[in-house]
């Protein structure tokens, strides 16, 4: 099993999945968007963020949700648990600060688990109410 | 009522997505995974996939080519200098893996408003080359001052 798992008999209402922190590094969103193939210029280019009135580049909230299935997925030991997953997106991320992904079990049922998560920044909640299902 | 509301249940031409074993690799390591069943073939192998296997959030990558004419369809009308991502919700069905081919259908869920901000929720239905449900999306964006 790998390291940060939690065992079966962990998942019990209330309990915590083991925090995940992650600081996107300077050129992460360029990264990104190659991978994914979102280039939308606010996530790449520092002078057309500020243009359009944002504090420089974001990053793209499809990688946040990315650290938050990440979150779900190492804790219950790969990802062919994560069955749901759910996220409002609020606020921006920026590079080069960390984030730090919690959850809380909040319900368990037949095998399955719900797992209530936030992802912050800075003292911002830039994914929240976000809701995970997954099977054990 | 400002926001159009005639694009509800339209339904977008599907799209095909070929999933490269690169392209998972560069995909997993871009959102950090380290789990080597992501980024290594023997030990896909050895968990029982045929080839390395997709992260989950790799959905939105074959997802998004299908959802560009979607998002940019004049009869939605979406104003996108007022417009976030307000939110998603994706579900699992069979896993993903190196070698399939995956096509998505979008269709217009839901147009509506309130409180001054314009609600567009897109649903999309991605399937495999055996005809199993692979994922299915849902993206809601807003845009404010409608």
């Amino acid at each position: 099993m790998p390291e940060g798992t939690l065992t079966a008999e962990q998942w019990q209402v209330g309990a915590e999945i083991p925090e995940l922190r992650v600081t996107p590094d300077k050129f992460l969103t360029v990264r990104y968007a190659g991978a994914s193939g979102d280039f939308n210029p606010i996530h790449i280019d520092e002078e057309f963020a500020k243009a359009v009135g944002l504090p420089g580049r974001i990053l793209h909230g499809l990688w946040t949700m990315a650290q938050v299935a990440r979150a779900e997925t190492e804790a219950a030991g790969g990802p062919e648990h994560l069955k749901r997953l759910s996220v409002q997106f609020r606020g921006m991320g920026a590079p080069e600060q960390e984030i730090c992904v919690t959850g809380t079990v909040r319900e368990v049922r037949d095998g399955r688990v719900i797992v209530d998560t936030v992802a912050e920044q800075s003292g911002n909640q830039i994914v929240r109410n976000a809701e995970a299902e997954l099977e054990l | 009522m400002a926001v159009n509301t005639q694009a509800i249940g339209k339904e977008y031409e599907p799209s095909v997505y070929a999933v490269g074993r690169e392209k998972i690799k560069e995909y997993a390591r871009a959102v950090g995974e380290t789990n080597p069943v992501h980024l290594d073939v023997e030990a896909a192998r050895q968990a029982g996939y045929d080839d390395v296997v997709a992260p989950p959030m790799f959905a939105v990558v074959f997802g998004g080519p299908a959802m560009v004419p979607a998002l940019f369809d004049p009869e939605v009308g979406m104003n996108f200098a007022q417009m976030v991502h307000g939110g998603q919700e994706f579900e699992w069905g069979a896993p993903v893996v190196a070698g399939d081919e995956i096509t998505t259908t979008v269709s217009v869920k839901e147009i509506s408003e309130r409180d001054g901000r314009g609600y567009y929720i897109y649903e999309s239905r991605s399937t495999n080359q055996r005809g199993e449900e692979v994922t299915r999306g849902t993206w809601t964006h807003i845009v404010r001052g409608v």
